[in-house]
């Protein structure tokens, strides 16, 4: 099999036009309408000739693209007067998870998501967007806050796991996971999970489960990352085009598998092409599901997200 | 023909192995815990070892049709043979101390003791039971993590049993946790942290991340003892570390003490 080309090699043409808009936008006076429109047919062109190829691998590329809108670029368009909150009460504070309240669509609602830098002083600051304990407690307990309160909670998914550290493990990694899985289950409040990037394993689930999962058209959720598929399975790095395609990671196959609930479509060319539309398709999606959800009464959605999750599994009974 | 002498794999010894089985399968001269299969836990713990198997008809299926060097389907098949269990868990039902429990013991010799769907049903099942019945539960963890051949679906497993524990919350009944070597990856972070009490034997390897990802992440040695039962009782991540020869006893005071049930 011939090595298949990265994604960031294939989009070059659409970044080249992308450029172009950027560059039509800077002076506001002068904006060349036709010309941007133009250019987005072409973007669009382009995308429709790229995107029936793509394999997953490549689209593990694209929900890790550097340009891609993270958790507080989200928070920034969704919410006004968004306060981050700090701190687990027991030993730290964890910046690779950002949690607070925000108004959305006039509301108070609590926010959770992981945040990846985009700098690389950020990333390393943001621990590459890995949470460790901390993190996770921290986010259980502004939900408890939001139960208590009764806003509903909109958590951002997109890491590439749980911490894998030695302090990790000394706090109790396992358990600050296995924890938020437990308590998640138990509010009474509405709790949206979507996934804007990667969802990686045990580290996205502990802020990954709730009533309802949507998943941006080029996200991906799995058990295990596609490199440490390969490791483990093949014992070879290049195989991890291979892990990819047995893992069935992708929006898509969540959605044939029944676990995600609802794919948010994105732009041409992806989310990191054009972050305002992004946004729009996120929040309309956000709004009609909070709006949904919200209508039951919280004894039909306790019961309701257990029989999400009690109903997830294979098998055969003879 | 049976092999007479073995070699401990920890203090490198060669003894008799009929004398290490007879030891609880823990070599006399170190105190290393061997692995057991689920059977052997069930036969250990129930009282004069008789119980009663349940949901033994459940059996795994292929559904992202995985295929590493070999096809998920086959090795499925391979290691039902090898093994003579349907997947990673046994439940049971009996009685310790003349209390009657479940226990699900999971199997490391199925696939790791990894956990796909069949694992995460069978436990949910055995948690919903206990639920539904009113019995204390055991749940015995022996597993390298979520499968990754049934990928996301086993992912889900972990909420779908921890959903399961917090249903058990609410009614007050014992759910014990007992963790052993060696348990790692989404089965420590699902049920096997969630006990009412959590207990290890000697020397397990527990943890989230499994040790050669760490050293490889942060490119260090890691310290001796890492990740083991008596590092995690130190971190307050453990109420008891017990050694096999005193499980089933403990395990029956705690019982009593739960159920507030003196046995005298
Ligand atoms: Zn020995």
């Amino acid at each position: 099999m011939t090595q298949q080309k990265n994604f960031y090699q294939l989009e070059k043409n659409i970044l080249k036009y992308k450029e172009k808009i950027d560059k039509l936008r800077e002076n506001e006076e002068t904006i060349d309408y036709k010309e941007i429109e133009r250019l987005k047919g072409q973007i669009s062109e382009e995308w429709n000739r790229i995107q029936p190829n793509l394999t997953p691998l490549q689209y593990v590329q694209i929900a890790r693209h550097p340009q891609r809108p993270y958790t507080l670029d989200y928070l920034n368009y969704l919410t006004d007067d968004f306060l981050e909150f700090h701190g687990d009460r027991r030993a730290g504070d964890d910046p690779a998870l950002v949690t607070g309240f925000g108004f959305y669509r006039g509301r108070s609602v609590a926010f959770i998501g992981h945040q990846k830098g985009r700098t690389t002083s950020q990333r390393i600051a943001r621990n590459f967007g890995q949470p460790n304990p901390e993190g996770y407690r921290k986010a259980l307990r502004i939900m408890k806050l939001a139960d208590k309160f009764g806003f509903p909670i909109v958590t951002l998914i997109d890491t590439p796991g749980a911490y894998p550290g030695i302090q990790a493990e000394e706090r109790g990694q396992a358990e600050a996971i296995a924890n938020n899985l437990k308590e998640i289950s138990k509010l009474k409040i509405p709790v949206i999970n979507v996934v804007i990037g990667e969802g990686g394993s045990g580290g996205a689930l502990a802020v990954g489960v709730g009533d309802v999962l949507l998943m941006l058209e080029n996200s991906f959720y799995s058990v295990i990352s596609p490199e440490g598929c390969a490791a483990i399975l093949w014992k070879d790095q290049a195989a991890v085009e291979k892990a990819a395609n047995n893992l069935k990671f992708l929006a898509k196959d969540l959605l044939k598998l029944g676990i995600a609930d609802k794919i948010i479509p994105e732009p041409p060319g992806a989310a990191h092409v054009d972050w305002e539309l992004t946004f729009k398709n996120v929040d309309k999606q956000l709004h009609q599901t909070l709006k949904t959800v919200e209508a039951q009464s919280p004894g039909k959605r306790l019961q309701a997200r257990y029989d999400k999750y009690r109903k997830i599994g294979f098998f055969t009974e003879t | 023909m049976r092999k007479m002498w073995t070699r401990c794999n920890n203090c490198r010894r060669i003894q008799y192995k009929q004398d290490i089985i007879d030891n609880l399968s823990v070599c006399p001269a170190c105190n290393f815990h061997f692995r057991l299969s689920s059977r052997v836990r069930l036969n250990m713990l129930f009282d004069e070892g008789k119980y009663e198997l349940y949901d033994e008809n459940i059996k795994p299926l292929d559904p992202l049709m995985f295929e590493d060097s070999k096809k998920y389907s086959d090795r499925l098949v391979q290691y039902m043979e090898k093994t003579s269990l349907s997947d990673a868990v046994l439940n049971a039902v009996g009685t310790m101390g003349n209390v009657k429990v479940l226990i699900s013991a999971m199997d490391f010799a199925f696939m790791g003791g990894s956990m796909g769907s069949v694992v995460g049903e069978k436990i949910t099942r055995a948690l919903e039971r206990a639920f539904k019945e009113r019995l204390p539960i055991l749940i015995i963890s022996c597993s390298g993590g979520a499968r990754m051949q049934e990928g996301v679906i086993s992912l889900m497993q972990l909420m779908k049993t921890s959903a399961a524990i917090a249903r058990l919350e609410e009614i007050g009944i014992p759910y014990i946790s007992i963790i052993t070597n060696p348990t790692t990856g989404g089965t420590t972070a699902s049920y096997a942290m969630l006990g009412d009490i959590n207990i290890a034997e000697p020397n397990a390897l527990i943890g989230f991340a499994g040790p050669r990802v760490i050293e490889q992440t942060i490119k260090e040695k890691l310290p001796k003892g890492f990740q083991r039962s008596e590092f995690l009782l130190e971190h307050g991540m453990l109420d008891a570390v017990v050694e096999r020869k005193d499980l089933r006893d403990y395990l029956i005071r705690s019982l009593h003490l739960f159920l507030n049930r003196s046995r005298t």
